[in-house]
């Protein structure tokens, strides 16, 4: 005979159960939306704004064009030294950031004595939490100079002072991220590198770093689009002359190869897109005309520039994603 | 070594804070490889170690065995100083591998580790294809005259060869938990190593798995010394040829032919612990 239990209460009843699971939904969504509403706001804006300035100049002139001169007749709004100015700059700050941050990672990750990662990492992290103005004060007041004393005659705002500072911005991005990428490669790769007679150089080179490629790509990715989008000590220390310096041409064998002078482009004053918009925002000009238009239309460029950083950087990581 | 007389040991086969006697088996020096004399491994302020001493002998499967916390893993890892790798871990006493204390200053771990090398208790392939797997010992030691063959050799000897040879380009990582370990070994023996080290390389497999790695093992003693750590009481008694027994505080209470040790343990604790009456 087999004898039954009393029923047991699973009903569960906790009062309001399902209005209140549906308020909090609600409420959680309200703030997903007005974010995703945020981002799709500033873009139509952009958008919009762009597309006044685009009926009144053709496109294939704001693209192509090799002069900016939005205030002074006759003006003209090719965005080609903008680009050159940005990409410079972002190069020029890549060129510092990434060997410098990934070296510095593999120090503080395989290298550093727990004590000593743990006063360096945090240091490292408050260089990035410096306000960049004051990056941009320091290129100004103290890197300038510096550059005047190797090449006499450097503008006071010049391209390569504000490009340093914004690598140098730009390395704790590099380092941190690089760092978080190469300590979650599990311990025991490393122990079994170590178990085979592997060196600390040969774990480091041959296990660690290929195990961290897609933390360690994300973060060049993330660094080179900061440095896209760094404002503050380009508008600073970079003065605010667009330009595009003359090609050249090398008689080389025979071969005509084109060149631009490296002086014309570091020792002299730059503009890039950001600071671009910060001079047309600044200015008397009023709401409506096709200057302040412009500024829309440098926003959208910058726009698709960055989107186009992060899908690379989805597609890298995706590519190099490992499995351990 | 030629100090070594089975005197020094006798001299501290007994400690009375241990709670009994000690009944460690003597093997001739002429068999021995491996050879702790009054080993004490500290991790900070931890005894992890306590004035072990014993030898193990030359292509002979030596089981270690011992309740969680004994000190088995650490007297494992002390014999290719892979305890360097922790920062707080001290070792007194001597390790002699062939003779050679391998603590000695003019020792260096990453040549001990080329001869002695390790297996471990998840499978640690690296992501990157079975065949660099298995090359990466020799690559590193630049011994890569016969690289094909001398990873088809430790595929082959690490019995996964048959399974792996259409597909020596496949991630290693993609393989199976058991096949993993197996790539782990082969990768151990492509450089030839005088011994293995095997820190409970079945714990992580299924029972399928776990019975060929315990054939394998059997097989690579007939080429290699095998030193396994196992919290398998039934595993040690399969496989092994010795069997030390590590009690609580890192004492070695009991060291002699498996066989007997199981049947006829002289120990108490020793008793109880492979009985089942507590570990």
């Amino acid at each position: 005979m087999t004898e039954y239990f009393e029923e047991p209460d699973l009903s569960g009843n906790r009062g309001f159960q399902s209005l209140r699971e549906g308020f909090y939904k609600a409420l959680f969504f309200s703030f997903a939306a007005a974010t995703v509403l945020t981002t799709i706001g500033i873009f139509l804006t952009l958008f919009v704004d762009a597309l006044g300035f685009f009926r009144s100049y053709s496109l294939v002139a704001f693209l192509t064009g090799l002069d900016w001169s939005p205030s002074l007749e006759p003006v003209s709004f090719g965005v080609l030294p903008l680009v050159f100015g940005t990409l410079t700059v972002t190069f020029t700050a890549a060129v510092i950031a990434i060997p410098v941050g990934t070296l510095t990672a593999v120090y503080l990750s395989e290298y550093a004595a727990a004590r000593t990662r743990a006063v360096l990492k945090p240091l490292l992290e408050i260089l990035a939490g410096v306000p960049t103005v004051v990056y941009g004060f320091f290129a100004l007041v103290y890197v300038t100079p510096v550059i005047d004393f190797f090449f006499p005659g450097v503008s006071t705002f010049n391209v390569l002072s504000a490009s340093l500072m914004v690598g140098i911005m730009t390395i704790p991005m590099v380092s941190s991220i690089s760092e978080d990428a190469m300590s979650a490669v599990p311990d025991s790769l490393r122990q079994a590198g170590y178990g085979m007679g592997a060196t600390k150089y040969e774990v480091t080179t041959d296990i660690i770093v290929p195990a961290a490629t897609s933390g360690i790509v994300s973060s060049y990715i993330l660094a080179i689009s900061r440095a896209i989008g760094e404002t503050m000590i380009v508008t600073v220390a970079m003065g605010m002359q667009a330009s595009i310096p003359a090609v050249k041409t090398a008689d080389v064998f025979g071969l005509g190869i084109p060149f631009v002078h490296p002086g014309e482009v570091f020792l002299g004053s730059g503009q890039t897109m950001t600071a671009a918009m910060v001079q047309i925002a600044n200015s008397d000009l009023a709401g409506g005309t096709i200057a302040y238009e412009s500024l829309f239309a440098i926003g959208l460029t910058l726009f698709a520039i960055t989107l186009l950083m992060n899908i690379v950087s989805n597609v890298i990581s995706e590519r190099y994603r490992e499995e351990y | 070594m030629e100090e070594s007389t089975t005197g020094d040991w006798s001299e501290t086969g007994l400690d009375e804070s241990d709670g009994g006697d000690r009944d460690i088996e003597q093997i001739p020096e002429a068999e021995t490889i491996i050879e702790a004399r009054n080993l004490d491994v500290y991790y900070g302020e931890e005894r992890a170690l306590n004035d072990v001493s014993m030898s193990i002998p030359e292509q002979k499967v030596t089981a270690i065995i011992g309740p969680s916390g004994c000190g088995k893993s650490t007297f494992l890892r002390s014999i290719n100083r892979m305890n360097d790798l922790i920062d707080i871990a001290n070792v007194t006493g001597e390790l002699c591998f062939k003779g050679k204390n391998v603590y000695d200053e003019d020792v260096d771990a990453v040549a001990l580790r080329r001869q002695v090398g390790m297996v471990f208790q998840a499978p640690n392939p690296f992501p990157k294809s079975i065949y660099d797997n298995v090359a990466y010992g020799p690559r590193i030691q630049n011994d890569t005259e016969n690289l094909d063959e001398q990873v088809e050799q430790a595929l082959r000897q690490a019995a996964l060869w048959d399974e792996v040879k259409d597909r020596l380009d496949e991630r290693g990582t993609d393989l199976s938990g058991g096949q993993q370990q197996r790539l782990c070994i082969a990768r151990a023996i492509a450089v030839d190593p005088e011994v293995v080290l095997m820190d409970e390389p079945a714990s992580a497999l299924d029972p399928v798995a776990t019975s060929k790695i315990e054939d394998l093992i059997d097989e690579l003693s007939e080429d290699y010394t095998v030193v396994i750590v196992t919290h398998n009481m039934q595993q040690a008694a399969r496989i092994s040829d010795k069997t030390a027994v590590f009690l609580t505080g890192g004492h070695l209470v009991e060291y002699g032919e498996t066989d007997r040790i199981f049947q006829n343990p002289r120990n108490e604790r020793v008793e109880d612990y492979i009985s089942g009456k507590f570990g």
